[in-house]
């Protein structure tokens, strides 16, 4: 059936589009995009007046949970979360349990994918073995397979040497390392930023260093190899700076930050608030500006949300054992459109871009962009809408936002031409005619 | 005046008021002790469970002694102390507790935070004695009373606090109440245990000081804390005798300190190495008699919190 999405704001950065235009969709596919398109015989119009009109959103680092971990995610409902948040495309990260460590649970999270999810999801492998950080997996294997990216994220990869040799495979079948970077010896027994905070808390700290001193070893191994590192929520103004440096040197370095670095500093964790604590933990204000400057010189390509959903009773204890991390899919967009657009730390086209064109274009998926041709994955804001973070369509609502009240809501959410988030309903697949 | 708090969790949040009064209110149960009838009937029919996660027995004793003496019933739970052991949630327990119709719950634990998530959680009183690296409020309290029972005026006293401060919950709360009250404060010990940035958080009124002898030149009391022998596995001292070398208060290094510079210790101590005996036993020592006052400062504390509307 064709959709025609009509009188919206279209906000497209891989066209430099930002106007008043229609967008028709037929058959999965972006047709046109014009100032004024007729609707043809059965088309279903949307009307998108006040609307911004955006490419679906790729979120590259989620945690769906799903295998081993249903009663916090699974693949369907983290990909309802999604297309709450707005997002067509999700990078699951590996660390599963078991993990994605092999083809055949790369195929695993393919077809659950396929049978559950509403939104794409795209499967990350490990690059290590059980995420031991000793043993490389079958990364041809798994790429030919279909993982999106490879990474060993919720761990650092601390070895150096392997590092090395992921970097040289992955070079040559064309897929991005994702890095998390942490250098787990200076951040051993952390569970907040290191400083005058965790002093007072008496909570042991984690340095800014520990991710810093990793993002060097990367920036020297992309170097070494020449293959591309993607490094995971950056969090300190250190890591910001030797990215920059790196990319001056035109070294195949990307970066990406999270909503909570750019919203929130440690201050948020208050009184022991296990709902603000996550891995990389929040950092001070200094680290915070300069995650935004990151972002506002192109420093940093990404925006993801590190969704991490946990179960209530797991974050409702002493701080230092909850676990960490928060979820983020539904308001990633929402905070992103808050804080920075609102802000005036990005244009509106560059605040989108780092999040559709951007990891498309890094990741190499089809996605992202409102082209003829492209999958028709759209987005649909409605920057009036008031709204307040209460309830979350992800099974877990860990989440440091509750309470927050935003200006500005995803109202419908499209993926492959099809309505699958629709003020607050997910409705079901038309039966076929 | 009644202290209008349900809970005893820290000191950084008691306001000068509050802690003027639980100093003042322990000074008639003090008294109570040189009397043969050493018990008033002020908490009778209220229960005070003695909830420790960590071993301590003199914590745990003094508060027992504090609740009796006041006419309660108390109940001590040993809880499991390893952590690797997978018991019952912190919450379930207080809960728990709490169904039983308990009045108070002293907690002792490990975790920075564990006495805040209970109050949070709870109708229940709920007395810190002591949350991971956090605070131990009426450690702090009690070394506030024995300071102002033997100087009378903690305002414009300088006070040194020794040792292995970034590990020190009683640290943390001497800092809070002795920079309240008007006090000068000296962090002396090495630099792995004496972060130059906690000279920041408790005001002006508070230095570091790495050397020993220039930090108590002028000090009107010097507090020593335990060395946790873990410390030296932590690589964060390269031995306990090469600490005792630079930090041991000895005879020789007090002789910087003023004539009548007080020597405290929360207990329990290692003698011969944060301590020496000619110190700990001398003429200066006040440990003994923070030991008593310990008593009367919780007894002041339960009693003023069971002032309070449940």
């Amino acid at each position: 059936m064709n959709l025609l999405i009509s009188g919206g704001r279209v906000l497209d950065p891989a066209s430099g589009r930002d106007g008043i235009f229609d967008v028709l969709a037929a058959e999965g596919r972006i047709r046109r995009v014009a100032k004024k398109i007729p609707p043809a015989d059965g088309a279903r119009v949307v009307s998108a007046k006040g609307f911004w009109v955006l490419p679906g959103l790729i979120d590259v680092h989620a945690h769906l949970r799903e295998p081993g971990g249903e009663e916090s995610e699974t693949i369907e409902s983290g990909s309802r979360a999604a297309a709450a948040g707005g997002v067509t495309t999700v990078l699951a990260m590996a660390n599963t349990q078991p993990p994605i460590d092999n083809p055949q649970q790369v195929r695993f999270v393919l077809r659950r994918a396929l049978e559950k999810a509403v939104v794409r999801v795209l499967p990350v492998g490990a690059v290590t073995k059980g995420l031991a950080g000793t043993e490389l997996t079958d990364i041809t294997s798994m790429a030919r397979e279909g993982c999106a990216a490879l990474s060993d994220d919720g761990h650092g990869l601390m070895d150096s040497r392997l590092m090395r040799r992921a970097l040289e495979y992955t070079k040559n079948l064309g897929i991005p390392l994702i890095d998390h970077c942490e250098d787990s010896n200076l951040s051993l027994g952390g569970v907040m930023n290191e400083g005058r905070l965790s002093l007072k808390l008496g909570l042991r700290g984690i340095p800014t260093e520990a991710e810093s001193v990793m993002v060097a070893r990367n920036v020297y191994l992309a170097q070494l190899t020449g293959a591309h590192v993607h490094c995971a929520h950056i969090s300190s103004g250190d890591s910001v700076d030797l990215i920059r440096r790196a990319k001056k040197k035109r070294i195949p370095v990307t970066a990406e930050a999270c909503p909570h670095h750019f919203t929130l500093t440690e201050e948020a964790i208050e009184r022991y608030d296990t709902s603000a604590k996550m891995n990389p933990p929040l950092r001070g204000r200094r680290d915070l500006a300069a995650i935004r400057e990151g972002l506002a010189d192109g420093t940093i390509d990404v925006i993801a949300s590190d969704h991490a959903p946990h179960e209530l009773h797991s974050k409702e204890r002493e701080f230092s054992q909850a676990p960490f991390g928060v979820i983020g899919l539904e308001t990633l967009w929402a905070l992103t459109a808050d804080e920075l657009v609102r802000g005036k730390v990005l244009p509106p086209l560059e605040a989108v871009r780092k999040l559709t064109q951007n990891p498309a274009r890094l990741f190499h998926l089809p996605g992202g962009k409102l082209s003829p041709g492209a999958p028709a994955d759209i987005a649909l804001y409605d920057p009036r809408a008031e709204w307040t973070a209460e309830r979350f369509f992800s099974k877990s609502s860990n989440s440091p936002f509750i309470g927050r009240k935003f200006k500005g809501r995803i109202a419908a959410t499209i993926v492959g031409g099809r309505m699958v988030y629709e003020n607050g309903n997910f409705p079901a697949p038309e039966e076929a005619a | 005046m009644k202290l209008d708090r349900k809970d005893l969790l820290d000191i950084e949040s008691l306001s000068v008021e509050e802690i003027d009064l639980i100093l003042t209110t322990a000074v008639p149960f003090k008294r109570l002790f040189t009397q043969s009838i050493k018990k008033v009937p002020t908490l009778r029919g209220k229960t005070v469970a003695l909830l420790f996660y960590e071993p301590s027995t003199r914590t745990r004793v003094s508060f027992e002694l504090a609740a009796k003496r006041l006419a309660a019933d108390t109940l001590v739970l040993p809880v499991a102390t390893s952590s690797t052991q997978k018991g019952e949630s912190l919450i379930d327990t207080g809960k728990t507790l709490e169904a039983m119709k308990v009045d108070f719950i002293v907690i002792r634990h490990s975790e920075s935070g564990a006495a805040e998530l209970l109050a949070r959680k709870l109708k229940t009183h709920i007395v810190n004695a002591g949350d991971g690296t956090h605070e131990h409020p009426t450690q702090g309290l009690l070394d506030l009373f024995t300071l102002r029972d033997k100087k009378k005026n903690i305002a414009g006293l300088h006070v040194v606090i020794l040792g292995d401060i970034a590990h020190s919950r009683v640290a943390r709360s001497n800092l809070w109440g002795l920079t309240k009250m008007g006090a000068r404060v000296t962090l002396c010990g090495p630099p792995s245990l004496v972060p130059a940035d906690l000279a920041h958080i408790y005001g002006k009124s508070v230095r570091v000081e790495y050397d020993l002898e220039k930090a108590i030149r002028d000090a009107d009391a010097i507090n020593v804390l335990r060395i946790q022998k873990e410390r030296q596995m932590d690589g964060l001292i390269p031995s306990l005798s090469s600490y005792t070398e630079r930090y041991g208060l000895d005879p020789d290094k007090l002789r910087s300190a003023k004539k009548d510079c007080l020597v405290l210790h929360p207990g329990p101590m290692n003698r011969g190495v944060e301590i020496d005996s000619e110190v700990a036993d001398g003429e200066s020592s006040v440990i003994l008699e923070q030991v008593t006052n310990g008593i009367a400062v919780r007894m002041a504390v339960l009693y003023l919190l069971a002032g309070t509307k449940l």
